[in-house]
């Protein structure tokens, strides 16, 4: 395989992000919401992040680019390209080499036309139209404001000021939310393009089954950590080449598959159960759950499940 | 009942183009429409007038033949696109949970909504989170139409597939109309009792 010969851009190690909030009267209490979290990106790779909601995808993101709220706490190393990615790295490489698409269209300047947000401080006026060009987006959209966009055009303006500058890693929090399919699979086939050049992308998403035509990898969240990590083929191959319950729970739930949802709810951050988190939800619980659970390597895949097969 | 999009056009100003033009829609209680186009077709702003939140420029919204009530409790409520938008940044969840009928706890517990959300600001839930309370706050029982404009964008697949058993379930239960903006056709399929294309319309109509 090449992949062992590729660099790597992004390496996230045993990250622990812990909120510092106050309890009772002036108590303050630590809630930790991301645990023990390692993930790696590599030189012209995608790797798609899935998983519930709240399970702490965003706040990967926002810790990677140093954007978190000030109570919040982190320990743990963030690489790229083999260097500590500090606020000084941040503040150098944001904009340039790294570029973010948020998952929240309000990230636009509302009093501010949105060519002028595109275009940014290092873009321009020709890039942007092409790029608006790429997107479908037309010629007068630029000299709109955010309030007259719909919400898949501000996705798409949000996406074109990401890639103006062509950079080396794009962390992307929910490219497709209001997007149609067509729309949606073209901008997907865009950044496999940048991928293709050498681009890492850190794509977080919803729409799985988007994220299997362009993804190398695959990862799933729950609960502030990674369940499984696996090649694409697995997720299309469908639930039984995958390993962890819980990515097959995901299968079984899509509308085009059986649109069965498991019962239960994600633990709460502050109230998490010893050992698997999933213990409470999952078919196959048995005694030794409750202990610590490994991460192992499982036909290829890294998954922390001790019943994985 | 019976809602009615009666002619309606729309655009923001004089000066600049429609962004819908003559539409005419009829929705039954009890039946459940998916509205599909691309994006920038006017799905969004089509839901926001039928629920009374943006004026039509030309026609009118009708419900059982009447315009939509301008004050009091609204029987059509829309879930917005964006919750993050939708809730009141300076109310804790508690208060915008709360904001026109108290949603008793089992309807709590199967949102999957915690009780310890409550006390917190909307900046320190997620997406989903918050979506889901948008949700329960409009599920009063005086609401009739429920206007459902990509609610689920925001959630993983398996709390989608909850929350879509779950408003089947009280939508079939207290025979509400409901319309369904997404752009997921697998999904339109297996909520929606009729899907309607925007586009086509809005093309017939332009040529027209």
């Amino acid at each position: 395989m090449q992949k062992e010969n590729k660099k790597n851009i992004l390496k996230v190690e045993d990250l622990v992000v812990a909120f510092s909030m106050y309890g009772k009267g002036f108590r303050k209490g630590k809630l930790e919401v991301i645990h023990s979290l390692s993930i790696d990106v590599n030189e012209g790779e995608i790797v798609a992040v899935v998983g519930s909601s709240g399970s702490g995808k965003s706040l990967l993101a926002h810790a990677v680019l140093n954007l978190l709220p000030k109570n919040a706490r982190t320990s743990g190393t963030i690489t790229y390209k083999g260097e500590p990615l500090d606020e000084k790295a941040c503040r150098k490489h944001l904009g340039h080499e790294i570029s973010f698409i948020p998952q929240s269209v309000d990230y636009l300047d509302p009093l501010m036309k949105v060519d002028k947000q595109v275009i940014g401080v290092y873009g321009t006026k020709e890039k942007q139209k092409e790029m608006f060009c790429r997107y479908q987006l037309p010629e007068e959209t630029g000299s709109k404001y955010p309030f007259q966009l719909s919400g898949g055009m501000a996705r798409r303006v949000l996406i074109s000021a990401a890639v103006m500058e062509n950079p080396e890693l794009i962390i992307a929090d929910e490219l497709t939310p209001g997007l149609n399919v067509e729309m949606a699979m073209e901008t997907l086939k865009h950044f496999r393009e940048l991928a293709d050049q050498g681009t890492a992308v850190l794509m977080i998403t919803h729409d799985i089954d988007l994220a299997f035509h362009v993804a190398d990898r695959i990862a799933v969240f729950y609960a502030g950590t990674i369940l499984e990590v696996a090649p694409t083929a697995d997720f299309i191959a469908g639930k039984d080449a995958l390993r962890h319950p819980y990515s097959k729970a995901f299968i079984d739930a899509l509308p085009q598959n059986e649109f069965t949802p498991l019962p239960g709810t994600q633990p709460y951050a502050g109230n998490l159960p010893e050992g698997c988190l999933f213990a409470d939800r999952c078919p196959n619980r048995t005694e030794e759950c409750s202990g610590e659970i490994p991460k192992q390597i499982v036909r290829g895949g890294e998954v922390r499940c001790i019943h994985a097969t | 009942m019976l809602l009615k999009a009666d002619h309606i056009s729309f655009r923001y100003t004089e000066k600049l183009p429609w962004i819908l033009k003559d539409i005419s829609l009829e929705f039954r209680e009890g039946e459940r429409t998916a509205i599909v186009a691309p994006s920038g077709y006017g799905k969004s702003t089509l839901a926001k007038i039928l629920a009374g939140y943006e004026k039509a420029s030309d026609g009118q919204v009708l419900l059982d033949g009447k315009p939509l009530p301008e004050r009091g409790f609204c029987p059509v409520q829309m879930v917005y696109q964006h919750p993050e938008l939708a809730v009141n940044p300076r109310w804790k969840m508690e208060k915008i949970l709360k904001e026109c009928w108290e949603p008793d706890q089992e309807l709590l517990d199967r949102m999957g909504i915690e009780k310890s959300w409550l006390t917190r600001w909307p900046s320190e839930l997620s997406g989903g989170e918050l979506q889901r309370f948008c949700i329960a706050r409009i599920l009063s029982p005086e609401t009739r139409f429920l206007i459902c404009d990509e609610i689920t964008t925001m959630l993983d697949v398996i709390t989608q597939a909850q929350i879509w058993k779950l408003l089947l379930e009280i939508s079939e239960k207290r025979n509400l109309g409901m319309l369904v903006i997404t752009h997921n056709m697998a999904l339109a399929k297996r909520v929606c009792t009729r899907i309607i294309n925007l586009q086509e319309m809005q093309t017939a109509g332009r040529k027209s």
